[in-house]
């Protein structure tokens, strides 16, 4: 039913646009994967090894802020299997229907979780404002880039700051971790928490301080099937890559934890 | 002008075209929650953001009136080598995505930059992260919009007038003051009017730039933004809020040039 | 480069000196320009010409609004070549009268004086003055849009002198008006310039304007000034095919020997519209006239002292030719006739006659022009 709405749709718009072909690909099959930014290299690693070991398939991979993906997924895009950077993106998609019910019934109505991220302090490599732990970052000539609250890595930054029962009032409210990492990476800020996996993704272009209280605020990654799923095998089978061993490692590799 | 039956092959695309504009404005207002409208109408930081977003973008509206028109009589005017080049520099904001060009601006501007280095270093200022930030930043993507629109009029207007000036006695200046610029007046306004709504909805390089602090640099698109990711529907009203106050004040500005 | 003719030349002695005196000498894709002119006080020169002929580009050189590649333009004895265009003490009227659309009428009079450093309220004062002079009080406030063509000339007069200049320019005055209003507005523009004590130069193709309103006539042609001089002179003896087409006179080229002028194959004939070479046939066409000459000469006279035979005139042999019809046109009460052969010309005769002749295109005719009727002069 979906699929032959989508495929009148597609007739539309090549009409519309004056293409003459609409999908060149119709005969492989796709699986669109939902994926948080922060696992871009991760998924783009495993999708690979998935279209060998399952040939005429394609892996569509589509990385936003989990947000962003959970209004896509809701709004009705084409999507077939969901990772979230939390838990509480992926229980709103669930709360809408979102998630496959078949495999919710033996996986879990809010997904599997996969994986965690703690935060870090992210400095420049000099570390220009000798920022040591998370007080430093109260410190009125410490300027600092946050998460804006709304999005996940922001309430963990606050959890994390009322954990350590610091009053931190940074110079901006980034709209996603990248952008805080990005502030930092310019010199632009002496200081932003991002997750351990944005300062491994960094390499050598910020340093990443450790915090003990970084364990109040760890972050779960679920991963479900969706609803919409044209093949729901073939999902399930990504998300079963996903937790198999050989995921666990390209995570663990990524700077992620285990669940 | 000829009355009669408007040709298909005009209205249909014209039809088209405008439903295209329209649709989306048509769910913003079929899905927005009216009914909570006026609490968050009343909502302080409602009111911040949209206070900020009116100020900055009238400063840069101004800005790039101090800067723009004359720089668009230069390219409009004067010969110089490499004209064409700068003609197609003024351009290039118009086709840079704005998040690079918040990133061109950190760069240069940045605590780090070319010259922000020197500007921190020497005076102690800091251009990221403050309300200034947002007018460079909107200035940057907006200006070219006034360039363009008023190096247009400059190049449509007749210059026997300033001729005329001219043999009046007017030096080069007061030929512009007083005869170009009033000639082109509608030009400007138009272009003023272009890099004003633009300004207001600028996003992408004022988030990079200036960062988003409730209050300093939070205007109403970044506000928009950040309320997507867990209130849609708040971000639906923020929306429509914006874009109700850019309609009236676009719509009293022509009605005053019009009546004129 | 003043031609035998011009009486008003100034002297050494007798005139005032000039208030223009100017060598204009430019070049510029491909079109040079070497005009000499000489303009006393309160003399109003016109330079007539066709188009592209360089009549504006001595204006605008005049104004400064485009450089001389030499030559001088000095104002009551002072250089001013060099001089800035807005320094220049040179009012202009321009052709559409460029009146500042987004001032009032007294606006636009006081723009100069204000850019000449007067306060506010001088400027206003003058302003008001001139406009009062032209008639045109109750239009001060009135933004130029609202204002006639004519009423916009005068504005625009007022303008070009209330910066109290020494050389008047103004670019054809007239073209922007209608024919209806033009008969009027010529006169009125006349006796308002009689006021002014500069000199004055008026550039226009119509030569009823430049008859009417100037005490002395150059003709510009190819960037070059053909003839100069009073307008009852050029009118009388036109030296070029330009302005004999102008003035409506036969004119040809020829050779006096006593009160015969033989005219130049050559060069045939520029008549009062006839444009078509003569046939090959009988010898050089010659003309009698009333006063002896010697050497090159100039012949002219008007299509209406030519009277049209079906036969050879018999008594007066002299200046009889027969000549084939080329077509016929309305002009104005009368018709005229265009004749090719040894001469080509022009005749202007009645309707009546016309049917009285019959006469057809191809038709063979006699033409016949008294002596007493032509004007010689040197050529």
């Amino acid at each position: 039913m979906r699929e032959s709405a989508r495929r009148s749709l597609c007739v539309l718009a090549a009409v519309a646009l004056g293409a003459t072909a609409c999908a060149a690909g119709e005969e492989r099959e796709r699986l669109h994967v939902f994926a948080a930014a922060s696992l871009t290299d991760v998924f783009t690693g495993l999708a690979e090894g998935f279209e060998d070991a399952h040939p005429g398939t394609e892996v569509t991979l589509n990385f936003a802020g989990s947000g962003d993906l959970a209004v896509q997924i809701t709004s009705g895009a084409p999507a077939d299997v969901f990772a979230a950077a939390d838990t509480a993106t992926m229980a709103r998609v669930a709360g809408e229907g979102g998630v496959d019910p078949a495999w919710a019934a033996e996986h879990g109505e809010r997904g599997a979780v996969f994986a965690t991220n703690t935060l870090r302090i992210a400095v420049p490599p000099n570390n220009p404002a000798g920022v040591g732990g998370l007080a430093d970052l109260a410190e009125e000539d410490v300027a600092v880039a946050l998460c804006a609250e709304e999005v996940p890595c922001g309430a963990a930054s606050r959890t994390a700051t009322d954990a350590a029962g610091v009053e931190v009032t940074p110079v901006t409210y980034e709209e996603d971790v990248r952008a805080v990492l990005t502030k930092v990476e310019l010199g632009e800020v002496d200081a932003g928490l991002v997750y351990a996996t944005d300062v491994a993704a960094a390499g050598d272009r910020v340093r990443g301080l450790e915090f003990p209280e970084a364990d109040t605020a760890v972050n779960a990654y679920p991963i479900a099937v969706l609803a919409g799923a044209a093949d729901p095998g073939l999902a399930a089978a990504w998300v079963d890559l996903v937790r198999s061993e050989a995921g666990r490692d390209a995570l663990a590799a990524a700077g992620f934890g285990a669940p | 002008m000829r009355s009669g039956r408007s040709p298909w092959i005009l209205v249909l695309p014209a039809l088209t075209g405008l439903a295209l504009l329209v649709l989306p404005l048509t769910g913003l207002v079929v899905r927005a929650p009216w009914s909570t409208m006026g609490e968050r109408l009343g909502d302080p930081a409602v009111l911040t953001a949209l206070g900020l977003s009116l100020s900055t973008a009238t400063a840069a509206t101004a800005c790039s009136l101090l800067l723009g028109v004359p720089l668009a009589w230069l390219l409009a005017r004067t010969e110089f080598p490499g004209r064409r080049l700068v003609r197609a520099l003024v351009t290039v904001p118009l086709v840079m995505p704005p998040v690079v060009g918040g990133v061109a601006l950190l760069l240069v501007l940045g605590r780090n930059g070319i010259l922000g280095r020197h500007l921190d270093a020497w005076f102690g200022v800091t251009v990221p992260f403050t309300p200034a930030a947002v007018v460079l930043a909107q200035v940057f993507v907006a200006m070219p919009f006034l360039v363009i629109s008023v190096e247009g009029a400059l190049r449509g207007a007749d210059r026997r007038y300033e001729e005329a000036a001219a043999t009046l006695g007017a030096s080069r200046a007061a030929v512009f003051t007083r005869v170009t610029l009033p000639m082109v007046l509608p030009g400007v306004g138009a272009g003023a009017a272009l890099c004003w709504a633009r300004a207001l909805g600028e996003f992408g390089a004022t988030i990079t730039f200036a960062g988003n602090f409730p209050g300093t640099t939070q205007t109403m698109p970044l506000a928009v933004y950040v309320a997507m990711r867990h209130d849609p529907e708040a971000a639906v009203v923020l929306s429509l809020i914006l874009l109700l106050v850019c309609l009236a004040v676009l719509a009293a500005l022509r009605e005053r040039w019009t009546n004129t | 480069m003043a031609p035998p003719d011009a009486p008003r030349t100034p002297g050494p002695d007798r005139s005032p000196p000039p208030v223009l005196d100017a060598r204009l000498r430019l070049e510029r894709d491909g079109f040079g320009l070497d005009v000499d002119l000489e303009v006393g006080p309160g003399e109003i020169l016109a330079l007539l010409g066709p188009n592209g002929a360089g009549k504006s580009t001595v204006l605008r050189a005049l104004a400064g609004l485009v450089p001389l590649t030499g030559g001088h333009v000095r104002l009551d004895g002072r250089e001013e070549t060099a001089t800035p265009v807005e320094r220049r003490p040179v009012g202009v009227v321009f052709q559409d009268y460029l009146l500042f659309p987004h001032m009032s009428a007294l606006d636009n009079v006081a723009f100069g004086p204000r850019r000449q450093g007067l306060s506010r309220a001088g400027a206003r004062e003058r302003a008001s003055a001139l406009l009062a002079h032209m008639g045109l009080s109750e239009y001060a406030r009135v933004r130029p849009r609202r204002l006639s063509g004519g009423q916009a000339q005068r504005v625009a007069l007022a303008r070009a002198l209330a910066v109290r200049p020494r050389l008047l320019l103004l670019d054809e005055p007239m073209a922007a008006l209608d024919a209806s209003t033009r008969i009027d507005v010529r006169a009125r523009l006349r006796s308002l310039l009689e006021g002014f004590d500069g000199a004055t130069v008026l550039v226009t193709h119509d030569p009823l304007d430049a008859m009417v309103l100037a005490d002395r006539i150059a003709v510009v042609e190819g960037g070059r000034v053909v003839q100069q001089g009073p307008p009852a002179d050029v009118a009388r003896r036109p030296r070029t095919a330009y302005v004999a087409r102008l003035v409506g006179l036969n004119l040809f080229r020829g050779t006096a020997e006593g009160t015969t002028v033989t005219l130049d194959p050559a060069a045939p004939a520029v008549s009062a519209g006839t444009g078509a070479p003569p046939p090959e046939d009988a010898g050089a066409a010659r003309v009698e006239v009333h006063e002896a000459h010697h050497g090159p000469a100039l012949v002219a006279f008007p299509p209406r002292a030519v009277a049209l035979y079906p036969r050879r005139p018999q008594g007066s042999p002299r200046n009889a030719w027969h000549l084939t019809v080329e077509g016929t046109e309305r002009f104005g009460d009368q018709v005229r006739v265009h004749l090719a052969g040894r001469p080509s010309l022009a005749a202007d005769i009645s309707p009546a006659a016309l049917a009285e002749l019959g006469l057809t295109r191809g038709d063979r005719v006699w033409a016949q022009v008294k002596a007493a009727e032509v004007e010689c002069y040197p050529g």
